[in-house]
């Protein structure tokens, strides 16, 4: 494997406008802590890990936080000239579950929602088992944001697919059509919800989220509007994951952030795409299980208990 | 078959007999019709304040969940639209091919036809997890989804059906209007007077209702057809197994003229029994809709063998596990009892004219009609449950779903609301038409127009 010594990809993204109405970072978060006890005058803040804060008044400086109707226009145009791909190594995973906690932390998921899942997986009755973690797929002939009635799901130019949780009207038609089952419903009010009163919503976290409304993974389009990787990717501590556009042909791994030409990734590794045979041309791309570096632990469930 | 024209004291006799007889439903007013809107209204009710606690808590107070995310509500969708499509079977096509026994059933057809598509619509917003954005589907309405094309032929469906109910009635409110007994309370008198937008019954007007009718009977050919086989493409669309196979448009078209036809002979025998119309719903026409039941019942058998048997010869993985849920597994007690108590058996037992008469028909055709909502739900649920993934990392709750009581309620909702719709159009107007009919009998058209003495 060729390694374009640490070729950032991450840095190509960084035209970040505005950061997407969220202030920054941990250095806002201890700097708070003194604040606090001064004045009782504080407001709520989400960061752009996704951690929801609270800031004194005082401290607050006027930064660009976009409307709700620039949030959905930028979000429904996407980044220009990318094509966003990711690739998941099945030999590495070990099921450390970073990738679904972090997500659930950024996407103010319930513990029973997962963008991401982690799953434990048999393709045959004698052949060996292994963990997949399982995103939203990306397909670029997706058969969800076709029978939405209302567009409330879209395929946006880089290749992501969101979801409008400001539009839908909660008919779960997608849910029925996406064979990858990568879609959750808002059964309840979502979690921590009165935390999230009066946030901007932002499509491209799909947060704050509506009761009655689909929610799904987005790539963490937010932060890769702020150059950042997703935060699944970030979050992984054995090198699972590798997250990239396919106009450069370079991914990054998100443990060792490493950066390396993505034909050849695939192409080395035999990579494949699930249920290619569905035609819905998967943006995710799985390298095989083989030489797993770590057993498998687990009891294999039966796949449809 | 047309009889001889009368006399016009004869016919005069005649049509008020007629009328006399079916005007009953609308004068009878005893305890038993108060005690029965008191149930529909009662649980209809229960049934609205079941959704506004969905509405408040979200659709989780539902059994459904991220993986069978559509249950009971989307099964009783299906099972009322397909109810409907008896109305584009028996006042259309049957029609247009002029089979005159079918022309007293015409009416009965086409208020079940009213009842289920109106009711298939408001269970559909009652499924939805925003039903606040319903005008959403207007707004930005996609029509490349499924959806989209189905509220498009299941409102013009509503429409048709309520022309081909309302102007074939506009001559029966004008004889009302007319000739109307003191029995009938003077509301329904000042109702009649308003609908039958001044009918005086000439050549020139008969004319153009036959004209208007025919032309809606055959409009309502490509819609009717449509709504089913549009609602099966919310499912035949996606790539699930069960769901993902090419005769689900006529499988439920057949199917839904099964449970139609079983709903027209119910109502029949009720109107029969509680409006003592022996003479008008005669065992000559229970005798022929068991006949058309068993043809339609055989149809829907030759594409139940298609659907089941075909995949079960191959037992392809995802299609196996799928089949065997249905025919051994946690389904197999729902879909055998539909497959023999809903198809075969009655069937088998139509084919004898004993089991055609009223009162055996009508025990056959509640057991085709249950069994007719249990295909719906099998349909629906079990397909679900078995995604192509794995069902890992969530509660054991989301893996199997079972109704709840919430969704039980707003399900008995929708039956008692489609029940109240029939029953105040029984009670407001006549359950046949009265001038067809009288036509039939031989009676003049200007008797019809005669004022009262």
């Amino acid at each position: 494997m060729e390694n374009k010594s640490r070729r950032s990809f991450v840095k190509k993204l960084g035209v970040s406008v505005g950061a997407a109405g969220l202030v920054g970072g941990s250095s806002l978060l201890s700097s708070c802590n003194q604040v606090e006890t001064a004045s009782g005058d504080t407001i709520k803040l989400l960061t752009s890990s996704g951690e929801l804060v609270e800031v004194s008044k005082a401290q607050l400086k006027p930064a660009d936080m976009p409307s709700l109707s620039e949030n959905q226009k930028r979000g429904r145009q996407g980044l220009p000239n990318r094509k966003f791909v990711m690739v998941i190594d099945l030999s590495k995973c070990r099921n450390a579950r970073e990738c679904m906690k972090g997500c659930q932390n950024h996407h103010q998921l319930r513990p029973e929602q997962h963008h991401i899942n982690v799953l434990q997986m048999q393709d045959a009755e004698h052949t060996a088992p292994y963990y997949m973690p399982k995103p939203c797929q990306h397909c670029d002939n997706p058969p969800c944001t076709k029978v939405c009635p209302v567009n409330a799901t879209f395929k946006r130019e880089d290749g992501i697919v969101l979801i409008d949780n400001e539009r839908c009207i909660g008919c779960r038609f997608c849910i029925a059509a996406c064979p990858y089952s990568a879609r959750v419903f808002n059964w309840f009010e979502p979690r921590d919800a009165e935390k999230y009163e009066g946030v901007t919503y932002n499509i491209e976290a799909n947060v704050p989220q509506k009761k009655g409304t689909i929610s799904k993974c987005l790539f963490s389009a937010d932060r890769l509007r702020d150059g950042k990787l997703p935060t699944c990717v970030s979050s992984c501590p054995n090198g699972v994951y590798w997250f990239g556009d396919q106009n450069e042909d370079a991914v990054t791994n998100g443990t060792t952030h490493e950066t390396t030409s993505f034909s050849k990734l695939i192409k080395d590794n035999a990579a494949y795409t699930l249920m290619e045979e569905l035609g819905t041309k998967p943006r995710v791309y799985y390298l095989p299980p083989k030489d797993r570096a770590f057993p498998f632990q687990g009891e294999i469930e039966d796949h449809h208990s | 078959m047309m009889e001889k024209t009368k006399s016009p004291e004869e016919s005069r006799k005649l049509l008020d007999k007629i009328t006399f007889d079916l005007t009953r439903s609308i004068v009878k007013r005893d305890e038993l019709t108060h005690f029965w809107y008191f149930i529909l209204v009662m649980f209809a009710a229960v049934g609205l304040w079941g959704w506004g606690i969905q509405i408040r808590d979200g659709l989780g107070v539902t059994g459904m969940r991220d993986y069978v995310s559509w249950g009971m509500y989307i099964a009783n969708f299906v099972f009322f639209v397909a109810v409907s499509l008896i109305g584009f079977l028996i006042s259309s096509s049957l029609q247009l091919l002029k089979i005159s026994w079918s022309k007293p059933i015409s009416r009965v057809a086409e208020q079940i036809a009213i009842a289920a598509v109106a009711l298939a619509g408001i269970i559909i917003v009652m499924d939805m997890g925003r039903p606040d954005r319903f005008l959403n589907v207007f707004l930005h309405g996609r029509f490349a989804s499924p959806i989209i094309w189905d509220v498009t032929v299941v409102t013009t469906y509503l429409t048709i059906s309520v022309l081909l109910y309302y102007i074939p009635l506009i001559p029966d409110l004008a004889l009302l209007r007319d000739r109307g007994g003191d029995d009938i309370p003077k509301w329904k008198m000042q109702v009649y007077k308003i609908l039958s937008l001044g009918w005086k019954g000439n050549d020139k007007q008969y004319k153009l209702v036959a004209h208007s009718m025919r032309v809606l009977m055959i409009l309502i050919l490509p819609v009717g057809l449509s709504i089913h086989t549009v609602t099966s493409w919310l499912f035949a669309a996606t790539l699930r197994s069960g769901w993902d196979t090419t005769i689900f448009g006529p499988y439920f078209v057949a199917g839904a003229f099964v449970a139609g036809a079983a709903a027209v002979v119910i109502l029949m025998y009720a109107y029969r029994v509680r409006y003592r119309l022996g003479d008008y719903f005669e065992e000559l026409h229970f005798d022929y809709m068991g006949k058309l039941l068993v043809f339609v019942c055989l149809v829907y058998l030759y594409f139940n063998i298609n659907e089941f048997w075909v995949p079960a010869y191959k037992m392809k993985t995802a299609e196996g596990i799928h089949l065997r849920t249905l025919f051994t597994g946690s389904y197999a007690p729902m879909f055998w009892s539909a497959q023999m108590l809903g198809l075969i058996l009655p069937i088998l037992l139509m084919l004898f004219p004993f089991f055609r008469k009223p009162l055996p028909l009508t025990i056959i055709s509640v057991f085709v009609l249950i069994a007719s909502w249990l295909k719906r739900y099998i349909i629906v649920v079990p397909t679900l449950e078995h995604p192509f993934l794995p069902v890992q990392n969530v509660p054991d709750y989301f893996k199997h779903y079972s109704p709840t009581s919430i969704e039980i309620m707003i399900t008995i909702f929708s039956f008692m609301a489609a029940l109240l719709i029939i029953t105040v159009l029984a009670k407001m107007f006549p359950v046949i038409t009265i001038w067809e009919y009288a036509e039939e009998k031989g009676i003049d058209k200007e008797i019809l127009a005669e004022p009262k003495k």
